[in-house]
């Protein structure tokens, strides 16, 4: 069943690139690849943006509640299915505001910005850049700190 | 359904439609469930920003075991969702142009077949994006991780985020556009 060299399952990637796939045909159909799609959404030109988040999160909705109920464990894995519930604390409201701050400049998000490349749209390198020094910046003070 | 004389009301918050947003969400929610249900993992995209960084710096943060045992299959995740977007832009989108005109104009400009650039000035995508690289790292989760999978698991502290984050950036997409700054 799994690969002897690693103990991962031969289909992993190919499940993970799949899954990936599809959720980047989704980001671009949608319009969320387009910055100026999410500003009309927060400028409250179009509200269509409403339908992306709520339609992807109905699906997961559903998957996760029937398979949480199953008594079954991920066939590519043997991992158990659980939810999405992380611990509470200030920083997710710190970063939801900092993150949502971002978000309005900018018009795109992280998983946005990556098949805003796909369709070709150069000029987002500049939003990923800055998402990689962003996300540098708080790794390298946040271990800074918790060493001090 | 969206044939049907549309209200004037809708077509004014809704000037896209809502087809092509109710099709991507849901497929965006089928990509995160394929993954889910072979593999039991929950995937967003932000994560990615930190597990990749393990390749090239040492900080403590970027290195933790989480990162390191993922950052394989985070970077193949991206990969993919680079390219089911070129998939679409520069194969299923000009296909359904030739093939079914009709639907393909259906479906607005998100269906326009080849390649597309924003009108974004660049400090405003670096500006925003160093914020939200930080956000979303010190908020545990994006759009995709707390918007779809969070919510999708009905967890507190994802609706809490999500609240918070649309509320600012609406705020501030709405002081930026008072300001004058177009595009």
């Amino acid at each position: 069943m799994t690969d002897a060299r690693d103990g991962r399952h031969p289909l992993f990637i190919p499940a993970i690139y799949v899954g990936g796939l599809i959720f980047g045909v989704g980001l671009a159909l949608s319009g969320m690849a387009r910055p100026e799609v999410v500003l009309d959404f927060l400028q409250f030109q179009d509200f269509g943006l409403l339908f992306v988040m709520g339609g992807a999160a109905v699906v997961t909705g559903i998957v996760f509640a029937v398979a949480t109920r199953l008594n079954s464990t991920a066939p590519l894995t043997g991992s158990e299915f659980t939810r999405r519930v992380k611990e509470f604390d200030r920083n997710v409201v710190v970063g939801g505001v900092v993150f949502g701050v971002g978000w309005g400049i900018s018009g795109i998000c992280p998983g946005a910005a990556y098949a805003s490349v796909g369709i070709g749209n150069l000029p987002i390198l500049w939003a990923i850049a800055g998402m990689f020094l962003g996300a540098y910046a708080q790794g390298y003070l946040r271990s800074r700190g918790s060493t001090a | 359904m969206i044939e049907a004389t549309p209200l004037l009301a809708a077509g004014e918050l809704f000037p896209r439609g809502v087809l092509p947003y109710l099709l991507g969400g849901l497929l965006v929610g089928a990509g995160a469930s394929v993954i889910y249900l072979s593999t039991g993992i929950i995937a967003g995209a932000s994560t990615f920003l930190e597990s990749t960084l393990s390749y090239v710096s040492d900080v403590d943060r970027f290195n933790r075991f989480t990162y390191l045992q993922s950052r394989g299959w985070r970077v193949v995740f991206t990969a993919g969702i680079v390219s089911g977007a070129a998939l679409w832009a520069f194969g299923l989108a000009p296909a359904l142009a030739s093939v079914a005109p009709s639907m393909s104009s259906t479906l607005g400009p998100a269906a326009d077949p080849g390649a597309w650039t924003t009108d974004v000035q660049w400090w405003r995508l670096l500006g925003g994006g160093v914020l939200v690289g930080v956000g979303t790292r010190l908020g545990k989760g994006c759009t995709s991780g707390h918007g779809v999978c969070g919510v999708g698991s009905m967890s507190n502290t994802s609706f809490v985020n999500v609240a918070t984050f649309l509320v600012f950036a609406i705020g501030t997409a709405q002081l930026v556009q008072a300001a004058g700054v177009s595009p």
